[in-house]
């Protein structure tokens, strides 16, 4: 019984992990723009795939890893740069639909240089389970959440503690007042590209030892992602978070209660609640909160 | 003179809210602009800070021609802006708003300028650490000025510092105004209290939908009979 439930928790806390990277993906990116970027899937996919297609051509894991973060980044800007910038004066709804655009382009784009097959790549500290009450815990699941926190705590400090993490908080809390700062809108957008990039990235290195990757990946992780974000209020830090969590810990649950083929289901049906009942998440600000 | 517009017009659409302006301000002086609801004062801020786009004339600053320079680098200029309804960053704590007001700034004399800003403000020493949304109106209003100084202005722009605040309270924010013009601030005011605007300026400009319709000594605006009679309500 209880061993079953701790069971499902490993895996929802595993999946969860990624969710919230990707979920605080969308809230910076939205923070800075107030733009969804739905191609933060793809940057999960991007991080995955080329870090296995460099293993698998000889390239030591470390190295590929940092390498295909490094890509992955390069790939947001460009993103920022070629696609968001050029439509700055377009609406928001605009914008985010040329971020769907990017994602299918990307897609494709990942078919050519790659292929359409599944990618793996080794477990980073063997495959030898752990028993913990009486439950199995994959050491692969450790580094997902372990790496997920570490980046996480980064991210804290970056935005807590460092002048320019700062200036982009401030610049998602009143535009206007920032430029008259002299805060650089254009760096801060194109940074929080690279950082959103960067958070996609590294989640889909550490979980493509569990769950394999391929060019469309991303589009389901990438969801589950943006119902996170919109579950803990969109652009909220701890909510992504916070949301991340409970999205990957309700659909372990759902496909071990019930069965699995609702796995997928339960992020739509959190977007929907969310919709419907939580208009501002559960960590959002209520309507306008200006003076 | 520090800075001087030529021909300065702006647009919101096809609405032009700035007609043809030609405003210059002297280095140390204190120069008021003073117009009506929607007269397109703060249309006039914004352009000379580069958040707004102009459809014609001129901005020199310091002898520079800065009508095509992204806001920023206006920042790092020398040009500040305390902008209309302060605009603070409300989540953000009292310290955090004043060293972002340092943004553009080199130098480890941050920490010093802040505490030459608490002993300027105290009561923003005793909020240091508050969000600063929970700050009342005038405290706001301190913080948005305290703010700005933090970059070293060589030209202070004020929107409308005393808009919603109690008497007693606008009485201290022009106090505070002419204090930084004591300590040799060059300042643009922009006021709909032409009244105490122009009592303090050593310079006027009367703006009227989108135009000056009158310039002159500061004095000599508040003892104009049109002046009195369209803004002062005597
Ligand atoms: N964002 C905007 N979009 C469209 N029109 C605008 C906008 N902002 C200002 N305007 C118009 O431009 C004109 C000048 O406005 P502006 O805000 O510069 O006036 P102001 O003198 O600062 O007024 P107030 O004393 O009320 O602050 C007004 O007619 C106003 O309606
Ligand atoms: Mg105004």
């Amino acid at each position: 019984m209880f061993a079953e439930l701790l069971q499902y928790l490993f895996a929802g806390l595993t999946s969860g992990a990624i969710y919230a990277l990707a979920g605080l993906g969308f809230a910076i990116i939205y923070n800075s723009s107030h733009v969804i970027n739905f191609a933060q899937g793809e940057f999960i996919m991007i991080g995955g795939m080329s870090t296995a297609m460099m293993v698998a051509a000889g390239v030591p894991l470390p190295v590929a890893s940092l390498l295909a973060v490094l890509v992955t980044m390069l790939v947001g800007v460009a993103l920022e740069k070629f696609a968001i910038e050029p439509a700055r004066n377009a609406d928001v709804t605009t914008i985010i639909i040329i971020t769907i655009g990017a994602s299918i382009f990307l897609r494709g784009l990942a078919q050519i240089v790659w292929d359409k097959e599944f990618h793996s790549l080794p477990a980073f500290s063997g495959e030898t389970p752990l028993n913990v009450g009486g439950a199995t815990l994959m050491p692969q699941s450790i580094w997902v959440v372990g790496v997920a926190v570490v980046v996480i705590v980064a991210l804290w400090w970056f935005f807590n503690r460092t002048l320019f993490g700062k200036a982009m908080l401030a610049t998602s809390f009143n535009r206007l007042a920032a430029q008259l700062m002299g805060i650089g809108v254009k760096k801060v957008l194109m940074v929080s590209f690279a950082l959103s990039a960067l958070l996609g990235a590294v989640g889909g290195i550490v979980v493509t030892p569990i769950t394999f990757t391929n060019y469309e990946a991303g589009i389901m992780l990438g969801l589950k992602g943006f119902s996170a974000a919109v579950l803990g209020g969109l652009g909220n830090g701890m909510g992504a978070i916070v949301g991340g969590l409970a999205v990957g810990i309700a659909e372990a649950l759902a496909s071990g209660y019930l069965s699995s083929a609702y796995k997928d289901a339960v992020a739509f049906v959190i977007i929907l609640f969310v919709l419907f009942f939580l208009p501002n998440g559960l960590f959002g600000k209520k309507g306008t909160d200006r003076v | 003179m520090l800075l001087e517009i030529s021909g300065l017009s702006s647009h919101y659409g096809r609405i032009q809210a700035v007609r043809g302006i030609d405003v210059t301000v002297g280095e140390g002086e204190l120069v008021a602009l003073v117009g009506a609801n929607g007269a397109g004062k703060t249309t006039m801020l914004r352009c000379i800070s580069g958040v707004q786009p102009l459809t014609g004339g001129t901005i020199r600053f310091d002898g520079r021609d800065i009508t095509r320079m992204p806001a920023d680098q206006r920042v790092a200029l020398g040009i500040a802006q305390v902008p209309e309804g302060r605009q603070v960053f409300g989540p953000m704590s009292v310290e955090d708003n004043l060293r972002l007001g340092a943004y553009r700034r080199k130098g480890d004399d941050v920490e010093a300028d802040i505490k030459r800003m608490y002993d300027m403000f105290p009561i923003l020493f005793k909020k240091r650490e508050l969000p600063a949304g929970t700050l009342s109106g005038g405290q706001q209003q301190m913080l948005a000025i305290a703010r700005a100084l933090m970059s070293h202005p060589r030209l202070l722009l004020l929107d409308e510092p005393s808009m919603g605040l109690a008497p007693l309270l606008v009485a201290e924010i022009f106090n505070v105004v002419q204090a930084l013009k004591r300590q040799g601030t060059t300042i643009f005011l922009v006021e709909q209290n032409a009244y105490a605007a122009l009592a303090i300026a050593d310079r006027g400009y009367v703006l009227e939908t989108g135009a000056v319709v009158m310039s002159d000594v500061g004095q000599t605006l508040l003892a104009d009979e049109r002046v009195k009679e369209a803004y002062l309500g005597l």
